[in-house]
C-alpha cells in the first residue's frame, strides 16, 4: 500500500503543476458561492431563468450566443410551450424558398440564437472597434470561469488618476489590462424581474454568471449525478477487489 | 504430410483453432503461467494501467471521430456539437480529453519506477528502449490531438511547436513546410493532423505489443532487483497479478472519474474554448501540463537551435540509460547514495514542469536553466560516476528468503485452484 501512496502522491504533484499553469496568469478573482458547485450542486434554475432573462433583454444586443440552439433552454425548466413561444419571439433568416430567395421566418426551438451582426466586422463598426466576444462558452473561456464573469459584470469603476483612458474605453477592475470597451451595463433595476427578485447590479451578474454556466455547459447537472454513481460504483468494486486480493494472497504467506 | 499441432486445449472448438493457430497456448503461456516475482509492489500495476488508458483513449477516440470534423471551418464547433447534441458526446469527449493527461500520469509513474529499481538495466535494455520510443510517440499522438478542437492553445501550440523544427539548419524550414503543408498552420496542418493522430495510437499498440514481447523474454523486475531463481520465487501471473493489477486500476479509474465528472477542464486551458484566430495572439502560450518539463528546457536555453536540441535530448538521453548507469545493481534499495540523487531528480522534473508554467523571465528562467543543467549533470555525469564510487549494500540472496524471511509455499499453479486451499 506504500507503494500505492507514493503513486498517487506523485500524481497530485504532477496535477499541483497543472494548477500553477492556471495562477500564473490574471489578476485574482474571488471565488462566490454557487448552487452548481460542488459534488452535488446543481444550475439554480429560478436563477439561469433570470439570467437568461438579462441576456435577451440586456447582453443580447452586442454578444452573440452562436453555438447554443434555443430548446437547450429546456435545461432550465421551460416547458415546450415556453420554448416555442422564446423561439417564435425572434427572426431567423431561412431559406431559400422556390423564388431563390432568403427569406424571414420566425424562430424554431431547435433554432441557435440569432446574432446581432451579421459578421464581426458590422458589430467592430457598431461598437467603437471593439468585438463584443460570443457568450457560448464565455464561462470556461476564461481563467476562473464564472467567477470572472461576475467580477468582471461588478468591476466597473471609476479610473484611477494616474490611468489614462483611450477614447471609448471603460476602466473595469478584473479585466486584462483594465481598458474595456464595453460600458458598465448592468444598472440597479436595469431589468423588472417577472418573480419578483430585486435586480441589484449583484443579483444581476450572479445570475447572468449562472446563466452562461449553463449555456456553457448544459449536461452540468447530468453529468455530475452519473459521477456520483460512476464513483460510488467503483469504490465498492474497489473494496470487493481488495477482499478477493487479500484472500488469494493469503494462502501465498 | 503436414500434422496440426497437439493442443492441450478440450474445448474442441478451441482445440481445432489452437493446433493450427496457437494463440490460447500463447496466452495461456503468456498471461495464465507468466512467473511474475512475488515481491512486486503496486507500482508494478502501472504497466496494466497504461495499456488500459490507451484502449480508453483508442475507445472513445472512434466514438469522437465518428462526429469530428478535421476542417478549420468547422472543427471547433463540431467539439460543441458533440459537447452539447451528440448523445453522451460529453462523456466521451472530457473522458478521453482526461484521459490523455491520465495516461501520461501512469506512463509517468511507470518511468519513475523504472528508474528506481533500474528496470533498465541488462537484460532489459531493448525493453527500455521500446518504452522511451513508446514515449516519444505518445508526446507525438497528445500534441496532434491537443490541436483537433482548433481552440486558441491548439492554434498558437501547434505554431510554436512546429516551428521548434525549423531551427536545424537547412533541412530545418523543408520538414517545417512539410507538416504545415503549407506556410503556416492551416487547414492543410489540421488535417494531416487528425490523420496522424488516428493512427498513431495504433502504432502504439503495435508498439506496446513489442514492449511485452521483449518484457516476457527476461521476466518483470521485482523492488530487490535480483533475478528470480524459480517457482519458490514468483507467482503465476493469473490470478495472482490479475487481482492485484486489477484492484490498481479500480483505484486509478476512481481518481480518473473524479477529474472527468467533477473538474473535468481543471487540467485543460480556458484558452481553448475561443476559437482558433491567427490574428490574435494569447497572452501566454503554455502546452499542457504532460510537457512543461521538457518546454522549460526548451526556453532555459539562449539558443534556439540549443534549446530545441535540448529538449530532445533530454528524451533521447533516456535511450542510452543503460550504458550510462555503470553500477551493476539494479534497485536503489541497495543504493544508498544513488537513491538520494534518484528524488533529487524527481523534484527536479518537478521544479522544471512548475517553471514551465511560469512566464520565462526573472527568476524562474534561472531556476529552469539550473533545472535543466542538473537534469543533464544527473544522467551524463552523476550516473556513471556514482556507479564507480558508490557501494551497494549487500544483495539478499533471493527474492523467497527475502520476502517470507524463512518458509512459505511455493505459490499455487493456475491449474491447482488456489481458491479452494483458502
Amino acid at each position: 500500500m506504500r507503494a500505492l501512496k507514493t503513486a498517487i502522491l506523485s500524481a497530485a504533484l504532477a496535477l499541483g503543476i497543472a494548477g500553477a499553469a492556471q495562477a500564473a496568469e490574471g489578476v485574482h478573482i474571488p471565488k462566490q458561492d454557487w448552487p452548481h458547485s460542488g459534488i452535488f450542486g446543481t444550475i439554480d434554475k429560478a436563477s439561469a431563468q433570470r439570467g437568461f432573462q438579462i441576456y435577451k433583454e440586456v447582453c443580447s444586443a452586442c454578444h452573440s450566443m452562436r453555438l447554443v440552439p434555443i430548446r437547450t433552454l429546456a435545461g432550465i425548466g421551460y416547458n415546450e410551450e415556453e420554448l416555442k413561444a422564446i423561439a417564435a419571439s425572434y427572426e431567423v433568416q431561412a431559406g431559400p424558398n422556390d423564388q431563390g430567395e432568403m427569406f424571414m421566418r420566425p424562430g424554431l426551438a431547435s433554432d441557435r440564437f440569432p446574432s446581432p451582426f451579421p459578421n464581426d466586422q458590422a458589430a467592430r463598426v457598431a461598437n467603437n472597434g471593439a468585438l463584443p466576444p460570443d457568450l457560448s462558452l464565455m464561462a470556461k473561456a476564461r481563467v476562473g470561469g464564472e467567477d470572472y464573469v461576475y467580477a468582471f459584470l461588478t468591476g466597473f469603476e471609476e479610473a484611477p488618476a494616474d490611468v489614462h483612458l483611450m477614447p471609448g474605453m471603460n476602466y473595469n477592475k478584473v479585466f486584462p489590462g483594465h481598458q474595456v470597451g464595453m460600458p458598465n451595463i448592468l444598472q440597479p433595476d436595469g431589468v423588472t424581474f417577472a418573480d419578483g427578485t430585486k435586480a441589484t447590479v449583484e443579483q444581476q451578474a450572479h445570475d447572468v454568471a449562472t446563466f452562461l454556466t449553463f449555456a456553457a455547459e448544459p449536461h452540468l447537472d447530468a453529468r455530475k449525478q452519473m459521477g456520483v454513481k460512476v464513483v460510488l460504483f467503483l469504490i465498492v468494486l474497489a473494496g470487493l477487489m481488495y477482499a478477493v486480493k487479500r484472500k488469494l494472497w493469503s494462502t501465498l504467506h | 504430410m503436414a500434422q496440426a499441432q497437439a493442443s492441450k486445449f478440450k474445448n474442441p472448438v478451441v482445440n481445432w483453432i489452437d493446433s493450427r493457430l496457437p494463440i490460447f497456448t500463447m496466452l495461456d503461456h503468456e498471461y495464465n503461467h507468466y512467473p511474475m516475482p512475488r515481491n512486486v509492489n503496486y507500482l508494478w500495476a502501472f504497466g496494466a494501467i497504461a495499456g488500459i488508458m490507451l484502449v480508453i483513449m483508442i475507445a472513445t477516440g472512434l466514438f469522437l471521430a465518428m462526429q469530428y470534423s478535421s476542417h478549420t471551418s468547422l472543427a471547433f464547433d463540431s467539439v460543441e456539437r458533440i459537447m452539447r447534441d451528440v448523445n453522451y458526446g460529453w462523456l466521451m469527449r472530457y473522458v478521453h480529453a482526461n484521459g490523455a493527461s491520465m495516461f501520461f500520469i501512469a506512463v509517468y509513474i511507470h518511468m519513475f519506477r523504472g528508474l528506481y529499481y533500474g528496470s533498465y538495466k541488462a537484460p532489459r535494455e531493448i525493453l527500455w528502449i521500446l518504452g522511451v520510443i513508446i514515449f516519444l510517440v505518445m508526446m507525438g499522438t497528445a500534441f496532434m490531438g491537443y490541436v483537433l478542437p482548433w481552440g486558441q492553445m491548439s492554434f498558437w501550440g501547434a505554431t510554436v511547436i512546429t516551428n521548434l523544427f525549423s531551427a536545424f539548419p537547412i533541412v530545418g524550414d523543408p520538414i517545417v513546410t512539410l507538416l504545415w503543408g503549407g506556410f503556416s498552420v492551416d487547414n492543410p496542418t489540421l488535417n494531416r493532423f487528425f490523420a496522424l493522430h488516428f493512427l498513431l495510437p495504433f502504432v502504439l499498440l503495435g508498439l506496446v505489443i513489442l514492449h511485452t514481447a521483449a518484457l516476457h523474454v527476461c521476466g518483470s523486475n521485482n523492488p530487490l532487483g535480483i533475478d528470480a531463481k524459480g517457482p519458490q520465487d514468483t507467482v503465476p501471473f493469473n490470478p495472482y497479478v490479475t487481482i492485484k493489477d486489477g484492484f490498481a486500476v479500480v483505484i486509478f479509474l476512481i481518481i480518473y472519474a473524479i477529474f472527468v465528472f467533477f473538474m473535468p477542464n481543471y487540467m485543460g486551458h480556458p484558452d481553448n474554448y475561443i476559437p482558433a484566430n491567427p490574428l490574435v495572439t494569447p497572452a501566454h502560450i503554455v502546452p499542457e501540463w504532460y510537457f512543461l518539463p521538457f518546454y522549460a528546457m526548451l526556453r532555459a536555453i539562449p539558443d534556439k537551435l540549443g534549446g530545441v536540441l535540448a529538449m530532445f535530448g533530454s528524451i533521447a538521453l533516456l535511450a542510452f540509460l543503460p550504458w550510462l548507469d555503470r553500477s551493476k545493481v539494479r534497485s536503489c534499495k541497495f543504493r544508498p547514495v544513488y537513491r538520494q540523487f534518484f528524488w533529487i531528480l524527481a523534484i527536479d522534473a518537478l521544479v522544471l514542469g512548475y517553471a514551465g508554467a511560469m512566464p520565462a523571465e526573472g527568476a524562474w528562467l534561472i531556476i529552469a536553466r539550473i533545472g535543466t543543467f542538473y537534469y543533464f549533470f544527473h544522467f551524463l555525469v552523476l550516473l556513471p560516476v556514482l556507479g564507480k564510487l558508490e557501494r551497494p549494500r549487500p544483495l539478499p540472496t533471493s527474492i523467497a528468503e527475502s520476502v517470507l524471511k524463512g518458509g512459505g509455499g511455493i505459490a499455487a499453479g493456475a491449474h491447482a485452484k488456489p481458491m479452494e486451499k483458502a
